[in-house]
């Protein structure tokens, strides 16, 4: 099935976000990632979801979302015309024969090391989640011991903007 | 002068409650105190608001959608935290699934004291989120008047639902400033009322086109107050009209081109006529399982238009030809204004037909050991003139009342739908008669569904509400039974209810006068003793355990 990337304009106040995942597990949809955080504007945050379904389950998780009356706005984002980005953190074993070979992998991807110990090194990794997944394969040979994720934001090119009415610019 | 409504005036919470309440018109509140509403009460109790107490808070939530259906307002309910709140919720579950606008004010623990599982408290607003059109957990006094507001606006407006307001008792007792707030404006809920104008357009030409058109009339021809513009189309065209079961009464049952109800337990000729129809505009209706029967056999030869104010109905069930958001009776009343069409004579003479060749024909033996539950709703029918309010429980007995009483008021056929909640009909009669005491509330019961709200009998008492009582007793969940015939051959489990009381002797116990009709030959001048009496008025009648719905 098909992801379909999904830019949500919500109220920021509490119970939002157990309205939009209740939402969700109550209607049997599926969610990859949801990424949320406050916008420009305090009182709106920006959810980023990911979904994994069909044509007929994305219109309808447009349209059951768009009946929260904390949603303000909703616009299905298309791959081509947008920014995608997921942040990701690996903790990889690393001794003193494999060190450098990481490095060389870090380099390639263009992330950072952010933390060296003895036996390990913490990367930090930006980009779209098929990016973070050819990294983790390569860094799979090594031993990861640890992975965190913050799920997909996105963001369209140019001028377009998502905002509500009103401040639309 | 002064404006005293504009100045800002100190008070607590639960005394701007009451005041906001009263701005939106409130009347009448079905509730049940406790200690968490404790303030709101007693403020209650110096108002002009009139609280009408139930015996379980479920029972105030099906009165408050009663009251609210047949008076068109929003219905209130009130209850304390915890036990209270949660005993609301199959009347919030009800509402919602038949969208009736109706506000439930539950009272909480207070703020500090939210989530330590304190006393009484449950998390009622994440209980009820998925089967409520809204909720609040009011956390600052400043907002209640807003909140109130608010919750009134989203009840009544788009398509209707429940609407809860939980309010913790500090925020009940704290001074505020209340302040004049009317207009709710919500970025984030702006229904549309208006059917575009080029869908409209291709409706007209599809209706022109068609052949054999037909309506299917939903609970939102009632919820918008359509009636009057669909009896014009159809009479105008020649539709010939079948509803689903939220739909019964949005149309006169009494009328030629009126088929009755589809689906699985709906009557043959609308059935037939929705698979004949080259056309099907269904309005206001979700097209839910019960009425389709199978999605993808439903209307086979059918173009499909579907007409509903909910964008997310749309699709959903059916997959529509010409969809169209939108208000019925704003996008009935644009129609109206294009449509030259000249009436649909062959084809309505065909469906008329179908009607009469498959018309029961009255087999009501006056001697059989048993009534007839279809005689006894056809003898109502005339004798009311289907003008009286009837509600229904749920099982043979709505079933039976769904295709033989035949109501020609709109909106005077209340029935739970969506959840099939058996214990809804009691204390939703009850609602309707304290919202229409000039008219004649009966309610349609079986033997199961009057014993899950039976205490509110004392309510009836209590508050005068003169509710007539018809009570099928076949001793049996004849619903459940009659599936237990069909699917599980006959394998008859835990469907008997033999430690059925005298029901004729319980509502002597609340000074209701009763009998008990074992006769056809009795059932007329029983009912229309029934109908004469100045008060509530209870008849069980025996029927055929045997009896079937189809
Ligand atoms: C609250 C609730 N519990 C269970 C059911 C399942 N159910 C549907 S119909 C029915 C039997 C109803 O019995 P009764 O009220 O006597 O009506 P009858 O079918 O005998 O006319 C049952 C148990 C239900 N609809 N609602
Ligand atoms: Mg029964």
């Amino acid at each position: 099935m098909a992801k379909h990337t999904l830019a949500v304009l919500v109220e920021n106040h509490a119970g939002v976000l157990s309205r939009v995942a209740g939402l969700f597990s109550r209607r049997g949809f599926n969610i990859d990632s949801l990424a949320v955080g406050v916008t420009e504007d305090p009182n709106i945050s920006r959810m980023t979801i990911v979904v994994d379904g069909d044509d007929y389950t994305v219109e309808q998780v447009n349209k059951q979302l768009n009946k929260l009356i904390d949603v303000i706005k909703i616009r299905q984002l298309d791959g081509s015309d947008s920014v995608t980005r997921e942040l990701a953190l690996v903790k990889v074993n690393a001794n003193s024969n494999t060190r450098s070979e990481i490095i060389q992998i870090v380099d390639i991807f263009r992330a950072k090391i952010v933390d060296v110990s003895k036996n390990t090194l913490t990367i930090e990794m930006t980009g779209p989640g098929s990016k973070i997944a050819a990294l983790e394969d390569m860094l799979k040979q090594f031993g990861i011991k640890e992975m965190v994720r913050t799920g997909t934001v996105a963001i369209e090119r140019g001028n377009q903007v998502i905002r509500t009415e009103g401040s639309e610019g | 002068m002064l404006d005293i409504e504009r100045m800002v005036i100190n008070m607590t919470g639960a005394q701007a409650l009451i005041k906001v309440l009263e701005q939106n018109k409130t009347t009448t509140i079905f509730g049940y105190p406790g200690a968490a509403n404790g303030p709101i009460y007693d403020e209650l109790s110096k108002s002009t608001i009139k609280h009408i107490l139930t015996r379980q808070e479920q029972g105030a939530a099906h009165a408050a959608s009663g009251y609210a259906r047949v008076t068109g307002k929003v219905g209130v309910c009130m209850a304390t935290s915890g036990p209270g709140a949660t005993n609301l919720i199959t009347g919030i579950a009800t509402a919602y699934m038949d969208s009736i606008p109706i506000v439930a004010i539950t009272g909480q623990v207070s703020t500090q004291e939210i989530g330590r599982d304190v006393f009484q408290e449950v998390d009622i607003t994440g209980a009820t989120a998925p089967f409520c059109k809204h909720n609040y957990l009011v956390k600052d006094a400043n907002k209640l008047v807003k909140i109130v507001n608010e919750a009134f606006y989203i009840a009544s407006t788009g398509r209707p639902g429940p609407v809860l307001i939980d309010i913790p008792i500090d925020i009940q007792q704290k001074e505020i400033s209340f302040l004049q707030d009317f207009k709710p404006d919500i970025r984030g809920y702006k229904p549309t009322y208006e059917g575009h104008g080029l869908q409209i357009k291709k409706i007209i030409k599809a209706i022109q086109h068609a052949q054999r058109p037909v309506i299917c009339a939903g609970g939102g021809v009632i919820a918008s107050n359509a009636s009057q513009e669909l009896l014009a189309i159809a009479e105008k065209v020649g539709i010939p009209i079948v509803t689903t079961l939220m739909g019964i009464s949005a149309f006169p049952a009494t009328h030629t081109l009126y088929l009755g109800m589809i689906g699985s337990h709906g009557v043959y000729a609308a059935n037939k006529a929705v698979a004949n129809a080259d056309l099907l505009i269904v309005m206001g209706a979700r097209a839910g399982d019960r009425a389709t029967a199978q999605a993808d056999k439903f209307a086979r030869q059918a173009q499909i238009v579907h007409i509903d104010i909910d964008p997310a109905e749309i699709g959903k069930n059916l997959g529509a030809n010409i969809p169209i958001v939108g208000d019925v009776k704003t996008i009935l009343t644009q129609m109206l204004k294009h449509i030259t069409i000249s009436y649909k004579q062959e084809w309505t003479d065909n469906v008329v037909r179908w009607k009469q060749e498959n018309a029961k024909k009255d087999s009501a033996k006056k001697d059989a050991p048993y009534v007839s539950p279809q005689y006894v709703l056809n003898v109502l029918s005339q004798l009311t003139k289907g003008e009286a309010i009837v509600t229904t429980e749920v099982g043979q007995n709505q079933i039976w009342a769904a295709n033989n009483y035949k109501p020609t008021v709109p909106g005077y056929f209340l029935t739970s739908g969506g959840l099939g909640t058996m214990g809804y009909g009691l204390p939703a009669a009850i609602g309707a008669k304290l919202g229409a005491p000039d008219k004649e509330v009966i309610t349609i019961s079986g033997d199961g569904s009057f014993q899950m709200n039976m205490q509110e009998l004392a309510t009836i008492k209590q508050w005068g509400a003169d509710v007539k009582i018809l009570l099928f007793n076949n001793a049996r969940l004849g619903m459940v039974r009659e599936l237990q015939k069909m699917r599980f051959k006959s394998n008859y489990y835990a469907t008997t209810l033999d430690g059925n009381p005298d029901f004729v002797k319980i509502a002597a116990a609340y000074d209701i006068p009763a009998e008990k009709v074992v006769q056809n030959a009795a059932v007329e001048e029983t009912l229309k003793r029934a109908l004469a009496y100045n008060g509530s008025y209870l008849i069980e009648f025996s029927i055929d355990p045997e009896e079937s719905t189809l």
